[in-house]
């Protein structure tokens, strides 16, 4: 392919982009603070952390050097090529230190 | 001439606030009454930008603002964190909030940064770590800052200095103000098996310039004893409302700040419990 | 005189619940605090669990709660936070997760896992001011393809083996997943604060790296074109406008 047919097709992309990108004006302020009120993940609490009740307090964390857990969650309905099919095998293994 | 700069606030003001939640952010931004200021957590707005950024900017033109640390770790063994020092400065550089607070407390050490905020013994050897360290943050973020009491859940034996007079000789030669944070007397007294008022009346109020509301969780111990959780996931219980009242008819009226971390509720729970503090305050002094 | 408990024994104990609580910390009737120790080492454990779950919402769809939270207890002890900044807490996970014997059947977690630590970097990625697009319509296409395009940082590109972009799709959305087979890649935009998670192609991707890594438009074009020769260069640019990811075009100076 020539410059110039490249050229053409890269202008003809360009316009095609620009044409299907409905910019319109920037979004007005009220629709601007409506999307600031969302919020994801990753904050810092300065409270004693979630679920320190008593029963927070007890086993589950730091109970045991091994567990027989299986993996309960969508990994086991989903069939992923590549991947073996979820396995329901009781895990037993040691865990590090 | 029209004054183009943000509307900056340089104290916080002697009323209610509450710790700011993302998830409140329309209903604060079109109603906030009683809610005059807000704190925020400074480590949740040390990202390069994006929506936590952009809320606090649009947020502190309207609210004065209170940066509440909870990652400094001043009181660890080892220096201060200098990149954090970095992050500090520069979130306050551009924000110019209302006021700066931190912990008495440590949470880093060589294993890495362990996300509560964990006690330490007083003595003479700690009072002058302690003091060093906070002489570092006030010249490096270029201000004076306030200490918070903590909570506590069990004593250190090594400890010589009772509490209300290791924060006294803090602020006395680092020049910090102090935060008192009433349900942390309170867990910690119920906690230690001594009387929160000796400790209110001990407690230096003159360098009180924030109080903290929350509230905690009952718990017991192995032989029974009670054993209270600073959970910040429930409304403020009614002995820390005593309390409270007890301290700004001491202390004089201070601003005032209702936090609720876990469990965070609708607005208009926080909202009204905000309106209590503001009750406090205008009914305790008279 | 009592033994000073130092902060590495408070941490030791903190992070292995097999160690004693260190003996200077002790309950009103000054024995050994047991259980009161036991609050610190749920604080840290549950906070940074919750973290974890917060910040890997998919592994922990995909892993079920309670194996999730186990595995949490693992990885947080083997990888503590390494900075006060919990937004960027688990970055170690993708490769923790390749190592993680318990989850061997499963081995497309570590890229799934590497998307959503993209998402969250997208996030919290600097601000950025997007061009116009009629700059980009004003340029002489021989000029754009000497140009080199600058892109947010909010933007990111993810090849994966592993159907990745399915796989987000079907943990995120109640739609049915199609298709979970075969290689994808991610393209992540960020409009406004929100990102979007798009599937590419293999030329797109290759496109949009050769973009980042600075190269011409022209050179770009190129690797795109050897990997598809029907790649759909209006496409890649619409997602970049919408996204508003180009924040820059350097043009060669005029001779």
């Amino acid at each position: 392919m020539s410059n110039t047919v490249k050229n053409l097709a890269v202008a003809g992309a360009v316009a095609a982009a620009l044409a299907a990108h409905t910019t319109g004006p920037a979004a007005a302020d009220g629709e601007k603070e409506k999307c600031f009120g969302v919020s994801l993940a990753g904050e810092n609490d300065c409270a004693a952390g979630p679920g320190t009740t008593c029963a927070g307090t007890s086993t589950v964390d730091y109970q045991g050097n091994a567990w027989k857990l299986v993996a309960a969650g969508t990994c086991t309905t989903m069939e992923v090529e590549g991947g073996r099919m979820g396995s329901l095998e009781a895990l037993d293994r040691d865990l590090p230190a | 001439m029209l004054d183009v700069s943000p509307h900056r606030f340089d104290r916080l003001p002697d009323s209610a606030g509450v710790g700011y939640k993302p998830q409140h952010f329309s209903e604060i931004m079109n109603d906030a009454s009683p809610v005059e200021w807000l704190e925020i957590h400074a480590e949740n707005y040390m990202g390069d930008g994006g929506r936590p950024i952009a809320q606090l900017r649009a947020l502190s033109e309207r609210f004065p603002i209170s940066v509440h640390g909870v990652g400094l770790s001043i009181g660890g063994e080892g220096p201060l964190d200098r990149d954090h020092l970095d992050r500090l400065k520069h979130l306050i550089d551009w924000l110019q909030p209302a006021s700066f607070s931190e912990h008495l407390a440590w949470s880093t050490h060589d294993m890495g940064f362990m996300n509560d905020l964990l006690p330490l013994p007083y003595t003479e050897e700690t009072l002058a770590r302690i003091c060093e360290h906070i002489d570092h943050v006030q010249e490096h973020v270029g201000r004076r800052m306030l200490l918070e009491n903590p909570s506590a859940y069990l004593n250190f034996a090594e400890t010589q200095i009772p509490e209300t007079e290791f924060l006294r000789e803090t602020a006395a030669r680092t020049g910090c103000g102090l935060l008192f944070d009433v349900n942390n007397v309170f867990i910690s007294a119920t906690n230690q098996k001594t009387d929160p008022y000796s400790y209110i009346d001990a407690f230096p109020l003159d360098l009180v310039s924030e109080i903290h509301l929350a509230g905690h969780e009952e718990d017991t111990d192995e032989n029974g004893d009670p054993l209270l959780i600073d959970s910040h996931g429930t409304p403020v219980a009614e002995p820390v409302w005593e309390m409270y009242r007890y301290t700004i008819k001491r202390g004089g009226i201070k601003p005032s700040l209702i936090e609720w971390d876990n469990d965070v509720p609708e607005w208009q729970t926080l909202a009204s419990e905000a309106a209590r503090a503001t009750q406090v305050l205008q009914t305790a002094t008279v | 005189m009592t033994e000073a408990v130092t902060q590495s024994e408070f941490i030791a104990a903190l992070l292995d619940p097999d160690r004693a609580t260190p003996s200077g910390l002790v309950d009103p009737q000054n024995n050994v605090a047991d259980k009161r120790f036991a609050v610190y080492r749920n604080n840290v454990a549950v906070s940074l669990t919750e973290a974890l779950i917060v910040a890997y919402p998919v592994i922990h769809k995909l892993l079920g709660d309670e194996f999730f939270k186990a595995l949490a207890g693992v990885h947080l002890r083997q990888f503590p936070p390494r900075s006060p900044l919990m937004m960027h807490y688990g970055e170690d996970m993708p490769a923790f997760l390749e190592g993680f014997e318990p989850v061997a059947a499963y081995p497309y977690l570590a890229d799934v896992a590497r998307l959503e630590l993209a998402i969250r970097k997208s996030y919290h990625a600097a601000d950025t001011t997007p061009i116009s697009p009629e700059d980009l319509q004003n340029l002489p296409p021989d000029v754009l393809m000497q140009s080199r395009l600058t892109l947010a940082p909010s933007l990111k590109v993810m090849t994966s083996n592993w159907p990745i972009h399915a796989i987000y799709v079907a943990n995120t959305t109640d739609t049915q997943p199609t298709n979970l087979s075969g290689a994808q890649n991610v393209l992540i935009i960020r409009p406004e604060f929100d990102p979007e998670v798009h599937r590419i192609t293999d030329a797109e991707a290759a496109f949009l790296t050769a973009l980042s890594e600075d190269k011409t438009f022209a050179t770009a074009l190129e690797a795109a074109a050897n990997l598809d020769a029907g790649f759909d260069l209006s496409r890649t640019l619409g997602l970049l406008l919408a996204g508003a990811a180009i924040t820059k075009i350097s043009s060669p100076k005029e001779t």
